[in-house]
């Protein structure tokens, strides 16, 4: 990279033109003193720096990514060799490991069943939710739209610190005498809703509920934040035509959270009746251990219309950052343009609204009218539009560039891959026919662990690897980073590949061991592959970790302000890491898109570079 | 408490907070097109008990859509530097707000003597649910109430761009709940 470094022909002088250009909104005449940062309580802890909110979603994320993992591994565990000895686990999860006579240890079902459950709700809403939109819609809004911070500092800190608050809550129900919540991440009724149902139905289920609903307003509060800077803030010449697409996918994705985790918080309300006040929204008669219980009336399937009302946006929440970061990503690093950048950003709304009328494809086998469901089929079958509208753009945004096979782009690229072999299940399983056989089996979880949960993943990476210089001033191990990504990459598709094949076998999801079934025997050697590979992939990621904090303190040092030849307004801050208030003098104004790269054979040109008179805006 | 980092006015229309609040009231409007759609789904499911609303369910719609007409009396008298109208009015809001909450209250006590109670049939629990959901939302609306009227008694009278913005903020929010309630009761008596 190093001789791109010095690449700077035809640019004009960065500071000159800022000065020239830039918008004056006498910022720094009115913050004197820096009240945001003038002790280290105010600088790290209770900060109201979108740059410091950023990192600490981040290794809030990584820290629930090491442990949502490792209970990966448990249940892995359980599933690859089944007659193991685990009393070795003893030390780490304690009683919920069974000694019998002979020494032998087992792993409990309900603990197993609470490793699962937890998994996939550490997974989705502390990874997938806050570790990548929080973080980089933190870190990237202000610094790509050209404001000083988020509309709201304030609500942006109340933002972090209820997530903080919700991950403390998850974190000690893991700790209960019954165990954690154990009835899958969807917490359907009557498990969630009888506190008497299971072990981890009582104060388990009390603390997720608690741990959910902090965690929503957290994600309110950070959306409204998103939304408003996004809208409001921009700085001048800075049309919505003008953005970069991560700043769109950001946007759609506060949109999406904003208006679809409310459903989700009326579900819980209704869920919290049940469970305190005796209603019964979600409860029919029923009996418990022989038992008749005192309800009436109500139905388990409206909690899961709730749910899903969410819970497929949040699919989309999850996804569409990481497509945001994705295309920068592979925009810079192949010298490119975006290719079809309008489309992009309207198959971004596309999804966006889709995802909002397909939430019963999740619910194909709860007994919904056969004829809804078509309705149902149909919309899922249209996202693929759009989705494939994206991949062709991402394709040709690739081809005949001028490809740095830099450790972000990897990431970009098998982000790619990934979206299109979990996609393309997608499109299986979105058929309610074919969903008959599928459902619930492993094809399922191998379908929304690649398109969502690796795929995700990598959009992640690509992020911390490409604007990590942004967060820390240096670069992380490139060399280290490579290794990362070919063991995730070629791991992943080793623990999720052969998934397919069991699911479409008709091997269902969530249960306890299968070396008992005949039908399922013969699948042992696979499970043992695939724990194997699980195993694998999770050390690849300590890797990443080393790589992290490691070069927070001893990385390559960034010593050009724009490392990357990048348009965005981001690399045009005076020092790499930037103070509070982003831009020390003027805010730079926008003159053109974000992705003037290879033009009139200009190398790359930035968006802050006036259109020449003779030059097409490619805006327009 | 820096609630934003921008002028008064910004360049594109509209203050970020008051944006910030209308995306807000989107998202509450969110919660309860989902709570009416919940009740619209399982009264088609059948086993549905019907019931008549006590007449003090509609004094009370009757109290709050004064109140925010006595809101917008104590705004627009702020504006013109009325300050005895302004604080005058501001405190019947206040007061109104919270008989609103106390007829609510006394409402669900005539409907439970009715036999609608919050266990057993959904119909009468779904009531209760959304209404006191709503309430909340009123709780919140009163404590906004109570901020604007420590500022209008605790600091000397002053007309401001600054506070004529914060108070425009508490305004919207009360005419905001208010109409949420006129859109649930009216719900409540087309599916009655």
């Amino acid at each position: 990279m190093a001789e791109v470094l010095e690449n700077k022909v035809n640019l004009p002088d960065v500071d000159q033109l800022i000065r020239e250009q830039g918008y004056d909104d006498h910022f720094h005449e009115h913050h004197h003193g820096d009240k945001y940062q003038s002790g280290f309580i105010s600088k790290y802890i209770f900060s109201m720096d979108h740059k410091i909110i950023a990192r600490q979603f981040l290794i809030t994320g990584m820290i629930w990514a090491v442990i949502g993992g490792l209970m990966s591994l448990i249940f892995r565990l359980q599933l690859g060799f089944p007659e193991e000895n685990f009393a070795w686990l003893r030390p780490l999860i304690g009683r919920w490991v069974t000694v019998n006579d002979a020494g032998v240890g087992t792993i409990t079902p309900e603990f197993y069943y609470a490793m699962v459950t937890m998994h996939g709700t550490i997974i989705v809403f502390f990874v997938l939710t806050a570790g990548l939109s929080g973080t980089f819609s933190n870190l990237l809004i202000p610094l790509q739209v050209g404001a000083r911070d988020m509309a709201s500092p304030f609500l942006n800190m109340l933002s972090y610190w209820f997530f903080f608050l919700s991950s403390i809550v998850m974190l000690l129900s893991l700790f209960l005498s019954t165990g954690p919540f154990s009835g899958g991440w969807t917490a359907y009724p009557p498990l969630s809703a009888l506190p008497q149902a299971s072990d981890g139905s009582g104060a388990g289920m009390t603390m997720w509920l608690v741990s959910l609903t902090l965690f929503v307003v957290s994600v309110l509060l950070g959306g409204i934040n998103y939304i408003t800077t996004v809208l409001n803030l921009r700085t001048k010449g800075m049309s919505m035509w003008k953005l970069p697409l991560p700043i769109w996918a950001f946007f759609t994705t506060a949109v999406l959270g904003l208006l679809s985790f409310p459903v989700l918080v009326s579900g819980f309300l209704l869920l919290f009746f049940d469970r305190s006040l005796g209603t019964s929204f979600y409860l029919s008669e029923i009996f418990v251990g022989g038992q008749a219980l005192d309800f009436a009336g109500g139905s388990p399937i409206l909690y899961q219309h709730l749910f899903w009302f969410l819970g497929h946006p949040e699919v989309y929440i999850i996804i569409l950052p990481a497509m945001g970061i994705v295309s920068e990503v592979l925009s810079v690093n192949s010298r490119r343009p975006i290719f079809g950048y309008r489309f992009m950003v309207y198959s971004i709304l596309a999804i966006g609204f889709l995802s909002f009328i397909v939430w019963a494809h999740h619910m194909f086998m709860s007994g919904v009218n056969p004829f809804i469901s078509n309705f149902f089929v149909i919309f899922t079958l249209i996202i693929a539009v759009p989705s494939a509208v994206k991949v062709f753009n991402w394709l040709t945004t690739l081809y005949g560039g001028n490809i740095r096979l830099t450790t972000a782009a990897l990431y970009g690229i098998g982000f790619v891959s990934m979206f299109i072999s979990g996609g393309l299940t997608g499109i299986f399983l979105g058929n309610s026919a074919i969903d008959v056989q599928q459902h619930d089996t492993y094809f399922v979880v191998a379908h929304f662990h690649i398109v969502m949960g690796v795929a995700a993943m990598f959009g992640m990476f690509a992020g911390v690897y490409h604007w990590y210089p942004k967060m820390y001033g240096r670069f992380m191990n490139e060399t280290l980073g490579k290794i990362h990504f070919w063991g995730t990459m070629i791991g992943a598709y080793a623990i999720f590949w052969p998934m397919h094949y069991i699911g479409m076998a008709g091997v269902p999801r969530r249960y306890y061991r299968f070396d008992t079934f005949e039908a399922f025997k013969h699948f042992g050697a696979l499970n043992k592959f695939m724990t194997i590979a699980a195993i694998i992939v999770f050390a690849c990621q300590i890797l990443f970790i080393i790589n992290f904090f490691y070069s927070i303190w001893k990385g390559r040092k960034v010593t050009s302000r724009n490392p990357y030849n990048a348009n965005t307004l981001e690399w045009t801050t005076e020092t790499i890491v930037p103070g509070h208030g982003n831009w020390e003098g003027n805010i730079p104004t926008v003159q053109r898109w974000a992705y003037d790269y290879n033009k009139d054979e200009r190398e790359f040109i930035p968006q802050y570079v006036p259109v020449g008179p003779d030059e097409k805006d490619e805006s327009h | 408490m820096a609630l934003t980092q921008s002028g008064p006015v910004n360049r594109f229309g509209i203050h970020p907070q008051k944006f910030a609040l209308w995306a807000a009231m989107g998202s509450i409007v969110m919660m309860f097109a989902s709570l009416t759609s919940a009740y619209v789904v399982r009264r088609g499911a059948g086993n549905w008990l019907e019931y008549k609303l006590p007449l003090l369910f509609f004094i009370s719609t009757l109290v709050l859509l004064i109140s925010s007409l006595t809101l917008h009396w104590s705004y627009s008298s702020y504006k013109k530097g009325l300050e005895l109208r302004y604080k005058s009015f501001l405190v019947v809001t206040l007061l109104l707000g919270l008989a609103f909450a106390v007829l609510q209250y006394q409402g669900w006590l005539q409907l439970y003597s009715y036999g609608i109670e919050l266990k057993g049939n959904p119909s009468g629990s779904f009531f209760y649910a959304i209404s006191g959901i709503h309430l909340a939302h009123i709780l919140g609306g009163l404590a906004a109430l109570t901020v604007a009227g420590i500022h209008a008694f605790g600091l000397p009278f002053a007309v401001s761009e600054k506070r004529r913005h914060r108070f425009e903020l508490v305004c919207h929010y009360w005419h905001f709940v208010d109409v949420l309630w006129v859109y649930l009761l009216t719900f409540m008596i087309i599916q009655q």
